[in-house]
């Protein structure tokens, strides 16, 4: 086993895959390897983390790394921890790295089937909210009102409307030891919030917040501040929840109206031309609202 | 010390994947497969099995699980029936194109709609073109044999190919019968440990799954096919092998029962050829030169054999325990699509038996027998499989 310290300086994750520019999910993946070091062995279920990075005869991964198809991350990544228990191989660790719709539709029962067993896998979810690889199309990481390709704005209708799906909470009502919410524009506090889940054997589940400038509709070099207005707007709170209960929260060091978030993308354009949709933008502003006071996240 | 003992089918196969050590098991439970891992959870449970024993939320995950475990190295087995094994459809596929030999148990049961626990080979045969090989057994005896047999297939450098032992449900996995078992020591000569020539090594990382395009993914389609091909003589040299173990000889990837001088040959596989033998035991009895083969490895289709068997018959009529809605069984596709060209072909008569459990005794193997004589004495060449034993009065306009 190599020395953590090293491993936390290596570059695991390298350049050359084919991610959009901008691309939240690449620079995710990059900082969640270089805090697990080279002792891990990653599944990725089918979408844009699968399609950037695995042409074949090219991987950019320098970890084992299996892509085998989109519902079953959980459940191949259960297999590899009980086989490397039986090979006496489990000092090393199993993530599963997918995206918000292998995680919270097509592999959800699989998701919930691997947190029940208690297995001993590190589950990351890089939500960038719709499935990106196919274009642009809802899953149940859609926030509330975003438009999308098979949900959009019309006379009818005002993009999504359903609220996202609160996967941590739900994660964290199977009892397990830790669950966190991240955001790849606070790369320390996801880096700290994987130290401590690989401090931890067992279920474990990160959702990292990730910008989608294709998807989302925002200048490529934008991905890092769309990621902070996303928090600092108290829609993307950034949560632990341990054992099922929170027990730490970052706090939001200089709020701002929702408003703020939503107008730099185009996936909420329709709320603001051709005219005002006050009483979509209200609902989003009370949402928000809501988390901020549920969760604490202003200080004092 | 080999042994042995009357019990249930489920309980010889369950003892012949103890025997092969497998490091990791993942199930969900379905009529009638549940015998099986029933028998191998209390083998866990007992501390008489060390392996991993993964009870998993669907047959989706099972499938998973052992294709996760195979990636990783380990030895793995799982078993299914019927809407299982559709269920693992798509992880098959996936699992045949990565090369992951595994080990699974398809208890055969008919699919629904109308739902219905009964045997036919409707689910296995659905899952002919994902690249498992598909071996298919008579007799608790055969199975336990096969079970054994298949990890070494599977695992053979040439192969690695996961390999299905299919076996009929309820009619083998809950009769008993006299099993011989062989000893560990000898199951160990037998199957030594399985070593991967790649698995997911933190050493030497690899990736696996990768996205191909028109330029290469042919060629993985090619290399599987290949290694169906390969797996003909893997297979054959692992049964002549296991026939010198243990005395019991079933023949290659077809067994031929009364074949020489046959003029009307049957075929079919699974345990109705219990009662074929049977069948053509009175025919000969009666003067009519008639035999068998069994088909004992689906997957790779074994057609050399098979036109061995046949080339000197008048007819062959297949008795498919399946059917291609819109066309005909699987078997009989197979044979007459190999046949084809052929100068000297036998005629081939297709017919469909034994769907959802419905018996097939030897009256309607001799009745089958009586019809395939009349199409060849008649010169009928027909295109439509007959369905044996339909009961008329149930079939409205």
């Amino acid at each position: 086993m190599g020395s953590p310290e090293k491993g936390k300086r290596e570059e695991l994750f390298v350049s050359g895959h084919r991610a959009c520019p901008g691309c939240g999910m690449a620079l995710a993946v990059r900082h969640i390897l270089r805090a697990t070091g080279r002792q891990v062995i990653v599944v990725t279920p089918t979408g844009c983390l699968e399609t950037f990075t695995s042409p074949y005869g090219y991987s950019p991964w320098r970890v084992p790394w299996v892509h085998h198809l989109f519902e079953n991350g959980p459940s191949v990544a259960s297999g590899i921890a009980a086989a490397l228990r039986m090979q006496k191989r489990d000092h090393i660790r199993v993530l599963v790295i997918a995206g918000d719709g292998a995680t919270f539709d097509i592999g959800f029962g699989a998701l919930s089937g691997m947190l029940e067993r208690g297995e001993d896998v590190l589950y990351i979810c890089v939500d960038n909210g719709a499935y990106m690889n196919t274009g642009g199309q809802r899953s149940a990481a859609t926030p509330l009102y975003a438009s999308t390709t098979t949900d959009p704005p019309g006379k009818l209708s005002s993009g999504k409307v359903q609220e996202k799906k609160d996967l941590p909470w739900i994660v964290a009502a199977h009892k397990v030891d830790y669950v966190a919410t991240a955001s790849v524009a606070f790369l320390a506090d996801l880096r700290g919030k994987l130290k401590r889940a690989m401090e931890v054997r067992g279920p474990r589940y990160i959702q990292v917040d990730s910008p989608c400038p294709s998807g989302w509709g925002f200048a490529s070099d934008l991905t890092l501040e769309v990621g902070r207005l996303g928090v600092n707007c108290g829609l993307i709170p950034l949560l632990e929840i341990r054992g099922g209960t929170l027990t730490r929260v970052r706090k939001i060091t200089k709020r701002i109206p929702v408003e703020d978030y939503l107008r730099v993308q185009a996936r909420f354009r329709h709320l603001f031309a051709p005219r005002r949709q006050q009483a979509e933008l209200s609902r989003l502003q009370s949402l928000a609202d809501e988390k901020i006071k549920t969760y604490g996240l202003l200080k004092g | 010390m080999p042994w042995e003992e009357v019990l249930e089918g489920s309980e010889a196969v369950a003892l012949a994947i103890k025997a092969c050590r497998p490091q990791v098991i993942s199930a969900f439970p379905i009529s009638p497969q549940t015998h099986i891992v029933e028998r191998l959870a209390r083998m866990v449970a007992e501390g008489e099995l060390q392996a991993e024993y993964v009870r998993v939320e669907s047959e989706f995950s099972a499938a998973s699980v052992v294709s996760g475990a195979s990636l990783a190295g380990s030895r793995a087995y799982t078993a299914s029936s019927s809407q299982g094994l559709l269920l693992m459809t798509e992880v098959l596929y996936a699992s045949a194109g990565m090369r992951l030999p595994f080990v699974m148990t398809g208890v055969n049961r008919t699919v629904s709609a109308p739902i219905s626990i009964q045997v036919d080979h409707q689910d296995t045969i659905s899952l002919r073109d994902c690249g498992v090989i598909q071996l298919y057994v008579e007799s608790s005896q055969e199975a336990y044999d096969a079970h054994l047999a298949a990890f070494k297939v599977a695992e053979d450098p040439c192969v690695l190919l996961p390999v299905m032992v299919c076996m009929d449900g309820w009619i083998l996995t809950h009769s008993y019968e006299r099993v011989c078992f062989l000893s560990q020591e000898e199951v160990d000569r037998f199957l030594p440990p399985f070593k991967p020539p790649n698995y997911l090594d933190v050493e030497n990382p690899k990736s696996w799954g990768s996205y191909a395009e028109e330029d290469v993914l042919m060629e993985f389609r090619y290399s599987v096919q290949k290694a169906m091909t390969c797996a003909k003589r893997i297979i054959r040299e692992t049964w002549q092998e296991m026939a010198q173990l243990t005395g019991r000889n079933y023949g290659g990837l077809v067994e031929g029962y009364r074949i020489q001088d046959a003029e009307i040959i049957l075929v079919a596989m699974g345990s109705v050829a219990g009662t074929v033998k049977e069948a053509v035991d009175q025919a000969r009895e009666s003067g009519q030169k008639v035999g068998l083969a069994r088909i004992r490895c689906y997957r790779p289709f074994p057609h050399e054999e098979l036109w061995e068997m046949i080339k000197g018959a008048k007819v062959v009529a297949v008795m498919d325990a399946n059917f291609s809605m819109g066309s005909e069984g699987a078997i009989a596709m197979d044979l007459k699509a190999k046949l084809y060209g052929r100068p000297s072909a036998p005629l081939v008569v297709p017919f469909v038996a034994g769907l959802g459990g419905r018996e097939v005794n030897t009256h309607a193997v001799l009745e089958i027998v009586k019809s395939a004589r009349q199409c060849y004495e008649s010169s009928i060449h027909p295109l439509e499989a007959q369905w044996v034993g339909l009961n008329a009065e149930l079939l409205t306009e």
